[in-house]
């Protein structure tokens, strides 16, 4: 394996443990070639392993935008004054250290800082052009929806965890037969129908990790959201499962507007057009991620993203 | 792929046999504890086993099986007091009947305590409440039923003569008895809801759930498992309890009916458990009939190591499937 231009930050695994998964079989032409034969002008990056980044969408609309936003826990101030778009047919990463506030800002885009008693916010967060500050809660939920770092499927079986969504608050209707559409339509898209298209009826805490937090995102998209927030979705897995879950992340910005929160700066690199860098709760740099990653504009950006600190 | 295998294979240290730490090298006081524990370890064991073989013993010896087809009867000798079919079934149906109370009042408190609890004062005294019924002592839930029952707003509960309310009936020995059960019942569903992560409450709301739909559909079902370990630990609270049923279910040895409606009136009228059947027939009651108390103790130790092996069957069941935390 050989690097024509060096990995924009630490590598953390060997260069002869990963296959070539996804180098060539992307269909589409959407990868941008792995490196190889790369000209050092258009100097695009290349990942470990080999993997290339796709190339970013054609199209991006505007989903959300957040305005000054802080929030407090207590009199600690975990985010603020923090301002970014949201589009659809992008993903945008959040880093940045543990604490600096990344999942709290992920958590006020859908209101579930609201659960936290403590917390209290300021500024504005617009879905579509209307503040969620007017959406009932519930009803945002299901068009802001959430998968966590930790998959937690529901105790019930792998069709009634997605059907959950699609029902009435606590009802159990409608019944099977009417849901089945739906319910098959989100798996697939979450890209795990064809796995468990015999086990509907099993219990959903059967499967493994990295299904488990696939049907997390089916349940997520269930609902038909606009914007779907990730918390750190693969820092449990392995990292056969994180490629799955990353390759899902990338097809699935055409129709959602995709924020994800990483720990993993190649992560973000892999699946991010944009990319949010958070230090002690301020917005330090928004930029796109072949820039944040190859020129940062930022001395902390640049420190933090060469392994200096975090 | 044999990268990690290797490595794991190169960085253990040669297998050494492993010896346990001989206590021959520790001062004396430590190795006097040790003994000690040992010996007080022991001796609880052999104190519990003396009792329940001793029991087996008796049980077997005096339990014949038309000890429980026969009702209980005056009498003088073995062969004239009959057997303790009222008391067998009596047992059950209090038992369902206090469980029928114990168990959702209990979850409703448990429900309410772990996932809303505001304002935290009232959290704080319904918890030392439900802590002190835990320690109140049974004869007392009795003493205070006999006065509750015999107030004449509750006499359609019980047999009334004359306007005398007599509150002896199986709702009156039911209720109290389902105080006994309920502190076991909201710790262990307490428990359960605790051990459930945040982050699942979580997910269900961030698709949108209501709190009481996701209590409904994702942590009672979570739950279940201490739920019923709660009813269990319950069920083996309510039928080993005697002062209750002596003084609220009458303690007459055969079911007394009140009433002509078909169920109501037996439950409105008295009767006796098993534990009020051992305790009237032991040699210091009033039946002194023994060995019909060993054969009737002998049932109940059965029952109640029934519900223990219950417990550990459904405590181990629940824990198979579980989230990271």
């Amino acid at each position: 394996m050989e690097f024509l231009t060096p990995p924009p930050v630490r590598r953390l695994t060997g260069p002869e443990g990963e296959p070539q998964r996804r180098a060539g079989s992307d269909p589409g032409g959407r990868s941008n070639g792995n490196g190889n034969g790369n000209g050092n002008g258009s100097r695009s990056p290349v990942f470990v392993g080999g993997r290339a980044r796709v190339a970013p969408a054609t199209i991006a609309i505007d989903r959300m935008q957040v305005e000054d936003v802080s929030v407090d826990y207590g009199r600690k101030r975990a985010v603020s004054g923090v301002s970014l778009p949201i589009r659809q047919g992008e993903v945008l990463a959040l880093i940045g250290p543990s604490g600096c506030g990344k999942t709290t800002l992920l958590r006020s885009l859908n209101r579930l800082t609201e659960l936290t008693r403590t917390a209290s916010s300021q500024g504005r967060i617009t879905l579509d052009g209307v503040d969620i500050a007017t959406i009932e809660p519930t009803a945002l939920r299901r068009r802001v929806t959430m998968v966590f770092q930790q998959p937690n499927p529901f105790p019930m079986s792998v069709f009634d965890n997605v059907a959950y969504v699609l029902r009435e608050q606590a009802s159990r209707r409608p019944k099977k037969r009417a849901l089945e559409g739906a319910v098959h339509e989100a798996l697939s898209r979450a890209g795990l129908l064809d796995e468990v298209r015999d086990d509907l009826d099993h219990p959903a805490l059967r499967l493994s990790g990295g299904q488990q937090q696939r049907l997390c995102i089916a349940r997520a998209l269930a609902a038909n959201p606009e914007v779907l927030l990730l918390d750190e979705p693969c820092s449990a897995l392995d990292p056969q499962s994180t490629q799955v879950i990353e390759d899902l992340i990338v097809k699935l910005r055409e129709d959602v507007a995709v924020v994800i929160v990483t720990h993993n700066l190649q992560q973000a690199f892999r699946v991010a057009d944009y990319v949010a860098f958070m230090y002690l709760g301020e917005l330090v740099e928004y930029a796109s991620a072949t820039q944040l990653f190859s020129a940062p504009g930022e001395q902390r950006t640049r420190d933090y993203v060469s392994g200096a600190f975090g | 792929m044999s990268t990690p295998q290797a490595l794991a294979a190169g960085s253990l240290p040669p297998t050494a046999p492993r010896r346990n730490e001989s206590s021959a090298s520790w001062r004396l006081t430590d190795r006097l504890g040790l003994g000690f524990a040992w010996f007080l370890g022991l001796l609880f064991c052999v104190i519990t086993a003396a009792i329940v073989i001793y029991l087996f013993v008796q049980g077997i010896r005096y339990l014949r099986p038309s000890l429980l087809v026969t009702n209980p009867s005056a009498g003088f000798t073995e062969s004239q007091t009959g057997g303790f079919l009222d008391p067998l079934i009596d047992t059950v149906v209090i038992a369902v009947m206090s469980m029928a109370i114990a168990v959702p009042i209990g979850t409703a408190i448990a429900v309410w305590l772990s996932e809303f609890g505001r304002p935290p004062v009232l959290a704080r005294i319904v918890e030392s409440t439900v802590e002190m019924l835990a320690g109140t002592p049974s004869i007392l839930l009795a003493l205070f039923g006999t006065l509750l029952f015999e107030a004449p707003w509750l006499g359609f509960l019980s047999r009334t003569s004359g306007g005398v309310v007599f509150g002896r009936s199986f709702f009156a020995a039911a209720a109290m008895l389902s105080l006994l059960a309920l502190p076991l019942v909201v710790s262990s569903v307490r428990e359960g809801l605790q051990a459930i992560p945040s982050h699942v409450r979580e997910a269900s709301y961030a698709v949108g759930k209501t709190k009481t739909a996701t209590t409904r559909r994702v942590l009672l079902p979570a739950a279940r498992p201490s739920v019923l370990t709660g009813t269990m630990l319950g069920l083996g609270r309510v039928i080993g309890d005697t002062a209750i049923v002596v003084l609220l279910l009458g303690n007459t040895l055969t079911n007394d009916p009140s009433g002509s409606a078909p169920i109501l009136s037996a439950l409105r009228g008295t009767g006796s458990t098993l534990t009020s059947y051992v305790f009237y027939n032991a040699p210091t009651g009033d039946g002194d009939q023994p060995g019909k108390a060993y054969a009737a103790a002998f049932v109940l130790l059965l029952m109640v190591l029934a519900l223990n092996v219950g417990v550990d069957i459904v405590g181990r069941r629940g824990t198979a499937l579980r989230w990271n935390s």
